[in-house]
């Protein structure tokens, strides 16, 4: 196999006397989209922290892309080709569309310490701001206030700002949350078409959506990978029926999907 | 040697009176998330009040019974007439509130007590001294500051440790969605809690008035080390206000005494006595610097 | 409509301004003119507060220190010029000076250094802390003044004559004036390009979200420690102009409860707004102004008066003059 784009080894965190993460592992392959699942409280949250440099692993490493991104900080690690999009909405209310992609734009494009010129003129973001629109189809909203958006469509422009700057991986933390059925089909449309683009890491509840997306899946319990590998392993995978005992079967939903 | 013990006992003292400042500061800021800049006007209220009463009646004891309650009621009127607006609002605005407090706090002494600081005066039965150890006698008004303080300490820690409501407030400060969940009546001990605050500070303030004048504006030299404390100790943790108070109370009395002494070792003593005098009155905040970088939340912050 | 009331407010404001040294002499009160240069020296303040506070998000209670600092730079450069000593021996022997353009550009840069080394450590913190950290430092330095014996320590410096400037006589007061209302526009309009630059992009950014920031890749530790710099750069200046109007500086100027007028100026004025603070200063000045010729005692209507505005006038009279959308002015 390969080199794995990002290699996640035996990272190690406690909360007082709780251990959120128990050497977890994950590798994730060059252009496919894995899923991280897990019943609640498996840390999944936790996890994804640490690899988006959030929240500093007690021990283990971190690999991306060939290197050792451990002790990386958060805006490094972006830079490198390593976005995330959060669970939470997390956009710029009080800016506009346009003007939430412009940043996402100017994070990519050299340094912002640039104090006279406007910085809509900037040719960076001139060249990048359309297609930008154009990738989450919010080309008509460009200049509303991103508070004045529906949920679905912050999610697009969340999203769309991850992808500003061609990441080499994409974390999608939970997308679906808080999604009514018609933004859930739009966004499943949305990671399909990004599949082909980039590598996705992708934490999600709602099992339909990860069975019929993933062409890899790991599991994790107590903070620890219990089990790793294609929809169809997993599903059989005893260790994986019994930690979703009593809670979502995986099995179940996944022949629905 | 003995002018060390001096020393040390005068820090301790100073580190007493912050002590009962920051304790209420610290839970108004852990509990209710609000910045009061207008706390050391209630310990100026204490002072003032304090020292009136005290004055009329020739009776020190009587100023300290009537300092107390007015301190904790002006802070409960303050609390419900325009604090209790403030605790949802962001904090700046509850910096711009305050300090309009202040303004108004600071005029009122001013027209009440006109602009002549007041002296109160170390009551008879603790104006001598004792002998702590032999060859050192120090002042018995400071030993009894010091005694109340420790006293006051003792006090809170049983209201936090053994008490109902003092472990509601605890759970409130270190968490704030918990005290709601605890089914408390949120608003009446918010009240309380931050009339205990202003009660405390009113005490450090009456205290205070025989050692230093009692003037309009004390309130805010006394409130920015009270900051520092807080910054030192970690928000919302009364552990925190106790290390930092002691350890600021030391660290400023001890540089004023010594820096000196130390630096003529060094430097010429014109020039020592200057440096000494500048650096001293930094120390403190050269120690908040320090933890700042150490330990950006605190020594003792109180979320674990 | 609101473009066009704005427009038209700012212009009327600008000819006033223009036009108030004539008015002054007309009306023979020379004292307007002593009063309104302190009004656009707050006013510089306040606008490089508010570049923090405002747009940036950095509620500092400190912004008094760069102020003073800015003011002590003019006194201590001035004093060593009267006395014909030297300011340092080592490693380059610097001397006193009176001259406007070597003496501002250091005020300045003093402040900037300040601001800098107060900054970094502050920034390692947010919120309430940020509040709390700033507002220490400042008094750090307060302290530090009046311990400094040398200079005047409580008493404070007094100059013996303001600063020269090539071609002006910056002795006459209307001349002054009219370098302070120079000073301000050009500091307006350097925030104004700053704040639509990609720099202010990013300071808004960090105001609104600053985690998103971070994971969107800016290491936004550096953009603020800049933002803080460059407000801090803007209160030298006016510390510089302070000191050339009063001809004295003294620890009261970095007092602390001078960082809270200064932020009560942001505020009342209209905060993340350029012409906001401008407002505010002349407000809050005005109105100690007309209150303390019926009272002594003003301070009592004051304060009531900011916590009301608080409670009920958030968006300040920026904000209600000019009507809907009061941001990014």
């Amino acid at each position: 196999m390969a080199e794995a784009l990002l290699s996640v080894r035996s990272l190690v965190k406690h909360y007082g006397a709780v251990q959120a993460s128990d050497r977890f592992c994950l590798e994730v392959a060059r252009g496919e989209l894995h899923a991280l699942i897990g019943p609640n409280g498996a840390g999944k949250t936790t996890a994804l922290n640490q690899l988006s440099g959030e929240l500093k692993p007690d021990s283990g490493e971190i690999y991306f892309d060939g290197q050792d991104i451990t002790p990386w900080p958060v805006h490094r690690r972006t830079r490198m080709g390593l976005a995330r999009s959060y669970q939470i909405t997390s956009i710029f209310d009080q800016l506009t569309v346009k003007e939430n992609l412009a940043l996402a734009i100017q994070a990519h494009n050299g340094h912002s310490f640039r104090f006279w010129r406007k910085a809509g003129d900037d040719p960076a973001t001139r060249r990048e701001i359309g297609p930008a629109l154009e990738r989450v189809g919010l080309e008509e909203r460009a200049t509303i206030p991103a508070v004045s958006l529906s949920h679905g469509e912050k999610r697009q422009l969340e999203v769309g700002m991850a992808l500003v700057g061609r990441p080499k991986l994409l974390l999608l933390d939970e997308p679906y949350a808080g999604m009514g059925p018609g933004g859930a089909v739009e966004l499943t449309k949305l990671i399909r078409r990004l599949k082909d683009h980039v590598s996705i890491l992708l934490v999600e509840h709602d099992m339909g959506a990860v069975f019929s997306l993933a062409d890899r899946i790991s599991v994790l319990v107590y903070g620890r990978t219990i089990a790793s590998g294609t929809p169809e392993t997993i599903r059989a995978d005893p260790a994986v029926r019994e930690a979703y005992l009593g809670d979502e079967t995986p099995a179940k939903e996944g022949t629905d999907a | 040697m003995l002018l060390f013990i001096e020393q040390l006992l005068n820090g301790l003292q100073l580190g007493i009176m912050l002590f009962l400042m920051s304790t209420g500061l610290t839970l108004v800021f852990g509990i209710m998330q609000v910045i009061n800049l207008a706390h050391g006007s209630f310990y100026m209220i204490g002072a003032y009040v304090g020292a009136t009463v005290a004055l009329r009646t020739d009776s020190f004891l009587l100023g300290v019974l009537a300092a107390l309650p007015a301190a904790a009621l002006a802070g409960m009127v303050v609390e419900t007439l325009v604090l209790r607006r403030l605790y949802k609002k962001d904090h700046l605005d509850q910096v711009l509130a305050t300090f309009g407090l202040i303004m108004f706090f600071n005029e009122l002494t001013r027209i009440l007590w006109g602009r002549q600081p007041l002296f109160m005066d170390v009551p008879a039965w603790l104006s001598g001294s004792v002998e702590i150890i032999p060859g050192v006698p120090y002042p018995s008004y400071r030993l009894a500051v010091i005694a109340v303080g420790i006293m006051v300490g003792v006090l809170l820690y049983l209201l936090f440790t053994r008490t109902r409501i003092g472990m509601q407030i605890r759970a409130g400060a270190s968490n704030r969605e918990m005290a709601g969940a605890l089914g408390v009546n949120i608003r009446l001990l918010y009240t309380l809690v931050f009339g205990l605050g202003t009660l405390l500070a009113g005490l450090a303030g009456v205290m205070a008035g025989p050692i230093l004048a009692v003037e309009a504006g004390m309130g805010e030299s006394v409130l920015i080390l009270t900051f520092v404390v807080i910054v030192i100790g970690g928000i919302g943790s009364i552990r925190g206000a106790l290390a930092g108070a002691l350890l600021v109370g030391l660290v400023d009395t001890l540089g004023r005494a010594f820096l000196p002494i130390l630096l003529r070792l060094f430097l010429s003593p014109a020039y020592a006595d200057g440096a000494a005098a500048s650096l001293a009155s930094m120390s403190v905040y050269l120690l908040m610097a320090a933890v700042l970088v150490w330990r950006p939340k605190g020594l003792l912050p109180a979320h674990g | 409509m609101t473009v066009n009331r704005k427009t038209i407010a700012i212009v009327a404001g600008a000819l006033l301004l223009v036009a108030l040294p004539v008015i002054a002499g007309l009306t023979d009160e020379p004292y307007l003119v002593t009063l309104a240069s302190r009004i656009l020296i707050y006013a510089l303040a306040a606008v490089s507060l508010d570049l923090m506070l405002g747009f940036g998000g950095m509620v500092s209670l400190g912004h008094a220190a760069f102020f003073g600092i800015g003011a002590y730079g003019v006194g201590i450069l001035s004093m060593h010029a009267f006395e014909g000593t030297v300011l340092f021996n080592w490693p380059l022997a610097i001397g006193g000076s009176q001259a406007a353009l070597t003496v501002w550009p250091l005020a300045v840069l003093f402040s900037a250094a300040a601001a800098g080394i107060i900054g970094a450590l502050s920034l390692r913190t947010t919120g309430m802390h940020f509040i709390m950290i700033t507002l220490a430092f400042a008094q750090m330095l307060y302290y530090f003044f009046v311990s400094l014996e040398a200079y005047g320590g409580d008493d404070g410096l007094s100059l013996f004559a303001r600063n020269t400037l090539p071609g002006l006589d910056l002795g006459d007061d209307r001349q002054f004036y009219f370098v302070c209302l120079a000073a301000l526009a050009l500091f307006l309009f350097f925030s104004w390009r700053l704040v639509h630059s990609r720099f202010g992009m990013v300071i808004r950014g960090c105001k609104d979200n600053e985690r998103r920031m971070k994971s969107l890749g800016f290491p936004t530790f550096r953009y603020r420690l800049v933002c803080v710099i460059i407000a801090g750069a803007g209160a030298g200046l006016a510390g510089a102009l302070i000191a050339n109007q009063t001809e004295y500086v003294s620890p009261g100027l970095m007092h602390w409860t001078r960082s809270g007028e200064i932020l009560v100026m942001v505020l009342l004025g209209g905060m993340g707004t350029l012409f906001g603070p401008v407002l505010g200063a002349a407000t809050l000045l005005l109105m100690e102004e007309f209150l303390s010729i019926y009272t002594e005692h003003w301070m009592v209507f004051l304060g009531p008066f900011l916590v009301v505005v608080v409670l009920f006038a958030k968006r300040g009279i920026y904000g209600i003059l000019a009507g809907g959308n009061g941001n990014h002015g």
